[in-house]
């Protein structure tokens, strides 16, 4: 790999040239956290300063967030629609006229806002790697096979009730230079809108049974278990279909909404 | 607790990082040009993003939402493939090597302060990158002219309600083109970023 590759910033202690850390360290690193953490009360997303990801040392704000009642704008969020999005973009099986290698599998779920509602019509894009654990992405050096008929990117809109539906090859870890023999859990990344530009979010969903994600300090920067819970998809029998595909279920909530009825009619 | 939602548990989903490997994927063609860059309105909104120790953030993507020159909230679809005439108020950019993004937009319409006043408009970002485990948001406001931005300070609710030096770092400074809006991730002078619990 080149050093821009997963680079920790210069002069991290595991720094170019430098003896990286090992899986043990960072693991009582996590653990310490997680035990500072563990007193005080959850929190509900990640800790932005998490020494455990080197990545993050210097690229998190010190100063707590500023604490504001969002208006106009801050009130709504872009709208997408058919023209944005062609149905087949759902599928990242059909890109190139060619089956690719890997598991076949259909994740689904439900994008809701904080208040319980389906976030209808709205736009949910994915990325992932490969079935070996490789990125179609021009830093990505890790020695797997690139597939000539899988990208790993796909979007979609939720439908009326806020479901959403991928059809996708089940990607593999991989390694990276956070430490010593680090790995990635198998992990899809998902962005999402809500309808409030305050309900932007990214995150990684994450496979049940997969025992690396007790080693990666990105998934453990969630430093409560229920909260990391949430990141975790379901197998479902009921969406693996015969003979064709397995099948998880993951569902988002985003933050509530602050519009009043009054502005939701205005819409 | 899982990943399936039973009646009930509407607790958020953690957000996580966009991590390295975003650029296939959520840039595309025209993503940061809300309005064709050589059109008679559109202004440049530009910067750089940094780390604590000042160095370009060359892994950050930036998306901006904003009302339409005429005040109102744009509720048009086709940001992901532009026509060029269609605005619809949204736009994306992946930041270069040298960390700097630019995005090609409209003013947005004034807006009215506490007292009915015409007051700057500002545009919402988020900031996402490698190394930051959730996505940040925050203003830029879009003074007409550094008499504007001081009066500002003191006008708005939001820049009102922070220390002066901490509310300049929501100010865009007006240049040639348009805007120069510096994203600092961490720092004495970094950023004030938001939260709207």
């Amino acid at each position: 790999m080149t050093s821009t590759t997963h680079a920790s910033p210069a002069g991290t202690p595991s720094g170019p040239g430098l003896p990286a850390h090992s899986q043990a360290e960072i693991s009582d690193e996590i653990a310490a956290l997680a035990a500072e953490d563990g007193a005080e009360a959850p929190r509900p997303g990640p800790r932005l300063d998490y020494a455990p990801y080197r990545s993050s040392l210097l690229r998190h704000p010190t100063k707590a967030p500023h604490q504001v009642d969002p208006e106009g704008i801050e009130l709504w969020a872009p709208c997408f629609g058919q023209r944005d999005v062609h149905a087949l973009e759902a599928d990242l099986t059909i890109q190139h006229g060619g089956e690719p290698v890997g598991e076949r599998m259909v994740v689904t779920g439900r994008v809701l806002d904080g208040d319980g509602r389906p976030v209808r019509r709205q736009l949910v894009e994915v990325w992932q790697a490969n079935a070996g654990g490789r990125y179609v992405h021009q830093r990505d050096q890790h020695p797997a096979a690139l597939d000539p008929h899988f990208t790993g990117t796909g979007r979609c809109l939720t439908d009326d009730d806020g479901w959403y539906r991928f059809t996708t090859i089940k990607p593999g870890p991989y390694p990276w230079k956070n430490h010593r023999n680090a790995w990635r859990p198998a992990h899809i990344h998902f962005s999402l809108f809500g309808t409030e530009f305050t309900q932007r979010t990214i995150t990684q969903m994450y496979f049940p049974g997969d025992q690396l994600v007790d080693l990666d300090p990105i998934i453990q920067s969630v430093t409560d278990p229920a909260a990391r819970e949430r990141l975790v998809a379901d197998y479902d029998h009921d969406v693996t279909t015969h003979e064709w595909a397995t099948g998880y279920r993951w569902d988002i909530v985003l933050t509530g909404s602050h519009r009043t009825p009054t502005e939701e009619e205005g819409a | 607790m899982s990943g399936v939602r039973t009646e009930g548990d509407l607790a958020p989903t953690p957000g996580q990082t966009v991590g390295p490997f975003y650029g296939y994927a959520l840039p595309y063609d025209g993503d940061s040009a809300l309005v064709p860059a050589g059109r008679a309105d559109a202004i440049r909104l530009h910067g750089v993003v940094t780390d604590g120790a000042g160095a370009p953030v060359p892994d950050a993507l930036l998306e901006i939402w904003q009302a339409d020159a005429d005040g109102s909230v744009p509720a048009r679809p086709g940001s992901l493939r532009r026509d060029g005439w269609t605005f619809t108020g949204w736009g994306r950019c992946a930041t270069l090597d040298d960390g700097s993004f630019s995005f090609s937009t409209v003013l947005p319409g004034r807006r009215r302060g506490a007292s009915g006043e015409d007051q700057a408009p500002y545009v919402a970002v988020t900031v996402f990158a490698r190394g930051l485990l959730d996505r940040l948001l925050t203003r830029a406001y879009l003074p007409s002219d550094a008499a504007e931005a001081g009066s500002l300070l003191s006008s708005d609710p939001l820049l009102a309600s922070l220390p002066p030096e901490r509310a300049r770092t929501l100010v865009a400074t007006p240049d040639a083109t348009g805007f120069r809006f510096d994203v600092r991730l961490q720092g004495e002078d970094e950023t004030v970023f938001l939260t709207h619990a």
